[in-house]
């Protein structure tokens, strides 16, 4: 059985052990966002609909962080970025799985994984996070 | 617009860097003490108090030192930008009749190291999602690759403001640097470097300001200071969100703020002698460029390398050293940028002088988002 969610309402763990992100939608406005909010951060609208993102993106911006951050209990240097879903058109901050910045490429293709990340207390819990997709 | 000209009467600092055993109230009793000396001991009417990390009634606590109270005590919080906040607030009240002297001052003490904020939900530290460093590094990637820039020119901006830092005795670091050896410090989130990034402190700022009277023309003259924040949509920008949209043709909040204060003070950026940016890395500074509209968007390699933003050259940018010498006290550094100006335009800044100054433009931004920019005149 996986391990629980960082926290509940970022993500769908399936069974399988993938993961789906959740998103907003508002018609009025016709822009997603994440994580879902009861209104619309581009407009203000509360038509907001609670959608599942695709799990598709290109690369964006990416680094690496070199020392563990306040808070923070899982392994260094990891990667982080921002990537846009395609379908979507949406930059989302994300994990990236690679932690070798050079390894990236700007517009690569990547796709959403699930991420098991230890916490300060020993616990371990499920984040998402982007890797290549061309790996 | 400007129904009353507001004075810069007095002004006062205690110098940034780490002071173990000192609190915020020692300092901003320092600061205050200087600001009010050179002001001649004004009776001011209210108080503005700027500091993210202080808690709270910082400013009473050091008011209340000083047996300076009664009037009004606004703390004002409002990230890096809570100094420019508080004066904004300040200048306004003064402008609008509400008071003729108000005593503006920032003190803060930094938690070392990363900085670990309330704005963070606690699973978005635990999921490393919280790195402050590894947001200014994703946007100096994009700018690097926008503006055509390199790590070198990152280094460039460091050894520049390192080298005017030198002649700073309120700077934390007072110590010129190579451009191999800001290359060759430690890599904290690629493309920057430790030497890159400025270093979160401590210290205290204070400024008298009052309406003019015939007794204070020859005074620096506060022109304008606004504070803006972000508007939607930006997903590096310092409001910081999780996710973000397209935002080629979003204004960022510090672009919002200068346009607001160059047009309070009847300006444009050609006008402008001398500035103070937020340097919180140093492409931070190469984007306040084309921000406050001192080159076009892409046109920052050729500004530095024409040594304008030098100390001697055409329009010195962060003459203090800026915040990678000063390293940056949220609350007092915004107050810091515009009193490194007043002493600009009095021509007290020794080696540091940009001769001639008569306008001074200081920006900061930080988290919330908020942006604020200055301008002062002589």
């Amino acid at each position: 059985m996986p391990a629980r969610a960082i926290t509940e309402g970022l993500f769908e763990i399936h069974d399988d052990g993938t993961i789906a992100l959740i998103g907003g939608y508002s018609p009025s406005s016709a822009r997603f966002h994440f994580p879902l909010l009861d209104t619309c951060p581009y407009t203000g609208a509360a038509d907001v609909e609670r959608v599942m993102l695709s799990a598709d993106a290109t690369l964006w911006a990416w680094t690496a962080v070199t020392a563990a951050p306040p808070g923070y209990a899982g392994p260094v240097p990891f990667g982080f970025g921002v990537v846009e879903l395609v379908h979507e058109q949406l930059r989302v901050i994300t994990r990236l799985t690679e932690p070798d910045p050079s390894r990236l490429e700007f517009g690569q293709p990547m796709r959403l994984v699930a991420e098991t990340l230890p916490l300060e207390n020993g616990e371990t819990v499920t984040t998402w996070a982007f890797e290549s997709a061309s790996s | 617009m400007n129904t009353a000209q507001v004075k810069i009467a007095g002004v006062g600092i205690h110098p940034f860097g780490r002071f173990d055993g000192l609190t915020n109230t020692t300092m901003g009793v320092h600061a205050v003490r200087a600001a009010l000396a050179e002001a001649g001991e004004p009776r001011f009417d209210a108080a503005f108090c700027g500091t993210a990390y202080g808690g709270v009634a910082s400013g009473h606590k050091v008011l209340g030192a000083l047996a300076r109270t009664g009037m009004p005590i606004v703390d004002v919080e409002a990230g890096c930008a809570s100094g420019g906040a508080a004066l904004q607030l300040a200048a306004g009240a003064i402008r609008a009749g509400q008071y003729d002297c108000v005593l503006v001052f920032g003190v803060e003490k930094m938690p070392k190291g990363i900085i670990r904020s309330s704005f963070f939900e606690p699973w978005r530290e635990e999921a490393g999602l919280a790195a402050t460093p590894a947001y200014f590094a994703l946007r100096a990637q994009r700018l690097l690759r926008e503006a055509g820039l390199t790590k070198e020119h990152l280094a460039e901006v460091v050894v520049k403001n390192r080298r005017h830092g030198v002649h700073n005795p309120n700077a934390m670091f007072r110590k010129e640097v190579t451009a191999d050896a800001v290359l060759a410090s430690r890599l904290v989130c690629d493309p920057l470097h430790l030497w890159m990034l400025c270093s979160p402190n401590e210290g205290a700022a204070a400024i008298v300001l009052r309406r003019a009277t015939d007794a204070d023309r020859a005074a620096v003259t506060l022109a304008s200071a606004r504070l803006r924040s972000h508007l939607p949509g930006s997903v590096l920008g310092e409001a910081t969100p999780l996710s973000g949209i397209d935002d080629s043709d979003i204004t960022p909040p510090s672009a919002l703020a200068a346009h607001d204060a160059y047009e309070e003070a009847g300006i444009g950026p050609a006008d402008v002698d001398v500035v103070e940016c937020q340097d919180t890395d140093a492409a931070r500074e190469l984007l306040a460029y084309q921000e406050l509209g001192l080159c076009e968007p892409g046109e920052q390699a050729k500004l530095l390398a024409s040594g304008a933003t030098t100390l001697g050259g055409t329009l010195p940018v962060n003459p203090s050293g800026g915040l990678l010498s000063k390293g940056e006290p949220l609350g007092a550094s915004a107050l810091g940028q515009v009193i490194e100006l007043v002493h600009q335009l009095r021509g007290e800044a020794g080696p540091r002088q940009v001769e001639g100054a008569r306008v001074g433009l200081a920006h900061t931004v930080g988290r919330g988002a908020n942006a604020c920019c200055v301008v002062v005149t002589k």
